[in-house]
Parts: structure tokens; sequence; C-alpha cells
């Protein structure tokens, strides 16, 4: 056991002869807020997959809330994948039952909450609705749990402003104390004041890590501004 | 209510001012009680371990304490909030002259204008440097 809530060391994952993830070393304590940064391609997705445990055939050690990615890992890590999960023809009021019955540390009172203040009816068929309020269904369900870290796959380029402050506003003032948030995404502007670090990556690899306040002192600039220094 | 921030400089630093605003214009009273850190990372919309900087370097100024199980305060010390009232505003002043300087005005004339200013200009308007009543289409 160590106190890093992610540690991975020398991760490497080929898709054939595709080098997704070219020797990832990487530590991220609990408690914080880390944006997942980098263009299409660099490899966020799969290491997200990684450490999530749903993609396996890696080489290289990676341990998540104190274990490898497995079930005892899943049972405390909650992912929000950036494609549809949940059943084309269940309503969203069977998700939730999904949720209850597959994860222990699921608060079915908040996700109802959240569904509702996204304006969303429980009886409504995921089928019938739009691929935005789906996945306002897939944020509800996934930020509703209990878990010590949160692995969210861009969750807030799909949605409408508004429920994009939702979301923002329930990753800073209300997830358990002590978890830490992963979120990928290439909108860095959007979630500037909400980081607290950050890990830049390119071609599979981690170019820039660390505290966001001491990044902007160090070059003077948002991180926005490095991010397109930094890719230029 | 969100602050605009400028995304160029160090956020907790930011954070910072506007505590100092609202302890010096009365929107957190002397003696009064702050909010977590979490209900004002939820409000402010930033990040709770930034917010938790800010204040930290508040009590260090001596303009909060934290009592033990009950919660952070304002200091109730008059004295240190009109201390800092004093510095703002010197703050504020130093901004002025330095732009004046650089329209090339002198003293006399920089001093008059303000002491005209004073009484005709609209100063009821918000104030542009509180982020908190910024309307939100004023972003650059």
């Amino acid at each position: 056991m160590t106190d890093h809530a992610i540690e991975i060391t020398g991760l490497t994952k080929s898709y054939g002869r595709t080098r997704a993830l070219d020797g990832v070393d990487l530590r991220l304590s609990p408690g914080r807020i880390v944006g997942l940064l980098g263009e299409n391609g660099c490899g966020k997705t799969t290491l997200l997959k990684i450490l999530a445990g749903v993609m396996q055939d890696y080489t290289g050690d990676v341990r998540i809330a104190g274990h490898r990615p497995g079930p005892r890992s899943k049972a405390t890590v909650s992912f929000l994948p950036d494609v549809s999960f949940l059943p084309e023809r269940a309503r969203i009021e069977e998700c939730l039952r999904l949720y209850r019955d597959f994860f222990a540390d699921f608060d079915e009172a908040k996700a109802r909450r959240l569904v509702d203040s996204f304006g969303l009816e429980t009886s409504l068929r995921l089928k019938e609705a739009s691929r935005g309020m789906r996945e306002k269904v897939q944020i509800a369900l996934a930020m509703s749990r209990e878990a010590s870290v949160f692995l969210l796959d861009e969750p807030i380029s799909g949605v409408d402003p508004l429920a994009r402050d939702t979301l923002l506003s329930t990753i800073v003032g209300d997830l358990p104390e002590h978890s830490l948030v992963l979120i990928s995404t290439h909108l860095v502007h959007d979630l500037e004041p909400v980081l607290d670090s950050v890990v830049m990556m390119r071609h599979g690899r981690v170019l820039v890590a660390g505290d966001v306040d001491d990044l902007r002192s160090e070059h003077g600039t948002s991180l926005d501004s490095l991010f397109k220094e930094t890719y230029r | 209510m969100t602050i605009d921030f400028d995304p160029s400089r160090p956020i907790w630093h930011q954070l910072v001012h506007e505590f100092r605003r609202r302890i010096v214009v009365g929107t957190w009273e002397p003696g009064g009680r702050i909010g977590g850190v979490r209900d004002l990372a939820g409000e402010l919309g930033v990040n709770p371990n930034t917010v938790q900087r800010a204040l930290s370097e508040l009590e260090r100024d001596g303009l909060c304490r934290v009592e033990r199980a009950s919660g952070r305060y304002v200091t109730d010390d008059g004295e240190r909030i009109r201390g800092l009232r004093a510095e703002m505003a010197a703050d504020a002043a130093d901004d002025y002259i330095r732009r004046a300087r650089g329209f090339g005005i002198p003293l006399d004339h920089a001093t008059s204008l303000i002491a005209e200013r004073w009484t005709t200009d609209d100063h009821d308007r918000p104030d542009p440097t509180d982020a908190t009543t910024r309307p939100a289409d004023a972003k650059a």
C-alpha cells in the first residue's frame, strides 16, 4: 500500500504496431482534481481505460486505490467513459437500479437529485433521449458514487453550459473529500479554475505534470496558453 | 456566483484579493463565521485546495482564525481591518498613479482630477474591480 491514489510505473500499451502508451510514469495523490490534457490520440482514453480496469494486456505496473485494476479496484473507482455504456432500451429508472445493484457505494438519492437538476424524467427511455441527455444520465450516475477515484473521460464536451456548471460544482464541492478526480479534456479553458494539477500527454508519454498555480507563476501564463505552447 | 478569474495569474492570489475585499467591505463581517472550504469552492467554482491555500494566507496575515471544531472566523480586530482597508486603498491609488503617469499627467492635475471626479462621477455603479458584481458579458 502507498499513499498515492494512482501509481503507474513504466506503463506501455500497443494496438498492433501502434504504441498508445509509451512508458508512462505517474503518481497522483488523493484529494486532488487533476486535468489530463493532450491532443486526440495522445493516449488519454487508453490510460483511463486501463486505470478503470476495462482494458488489459499492457506492460508495466499500475496501482489504483491500492489495487491492480480489477474487481477490487472497480468497487471503489467510478469511471465515466466518453461513450454510451448503458442499455439503450432501459429507462433512467432502470439505470438507477443497475447502479444500486452493482455498486455498494452508490448514493441513489444524490443521483436522483442530479437527474432532476438536469431536467430529466426517470421514466425516459435512453433510446428516446438525445445524445446530450444520455451523457447527463451517465454523469449523474458516475458522480453519485462514494468512490475514492473518479475517472472522467471528456465529461464536459457533450453537454450544455448549464449541465457543465452543475457537473463542475459537483466536482469541486460535492464529492468525497479525499477522492482523486482525474478529468481528461481538450477544453482546458473551461476547467482552469477547477483543477489543482495537470498532466499533459503527447504520443503516449507524459510531457508536463504539476501544480496548476505553480505552472501559472512559473510561466506567467494561463494553462490554456501553456497547453497551446506545449503542443505547438 | 462565480468569479471571472484571470487564468494567467495564480488563482489563489486572486482569491486572497477577493476575500480581503469581502472583509473590507463587510460582506464578511468582523468576527463572522466563514463558510467551509468546500462550500466556498462550490460557490466560487474553484478547486477546494486553491481555496484552502488562499484561506491559509489570510490566517497568516491575521485576517481570520480557525477555532478548533467550530470553524473559521473573520478577525474582530477593527484596527487590523482598518489597516487592510488603507492597504487596499493605497494599492488602488498606486494603480491610478501608474496610469496617470503613463498618460503624462503631472501630480497637481492628477490630484485635482480626483477632487473633481469625487463628487461628479456616478460612483454608485458596481465596482469594476469587484469580480462578483461584474456582469458575465463584461468578459474580454
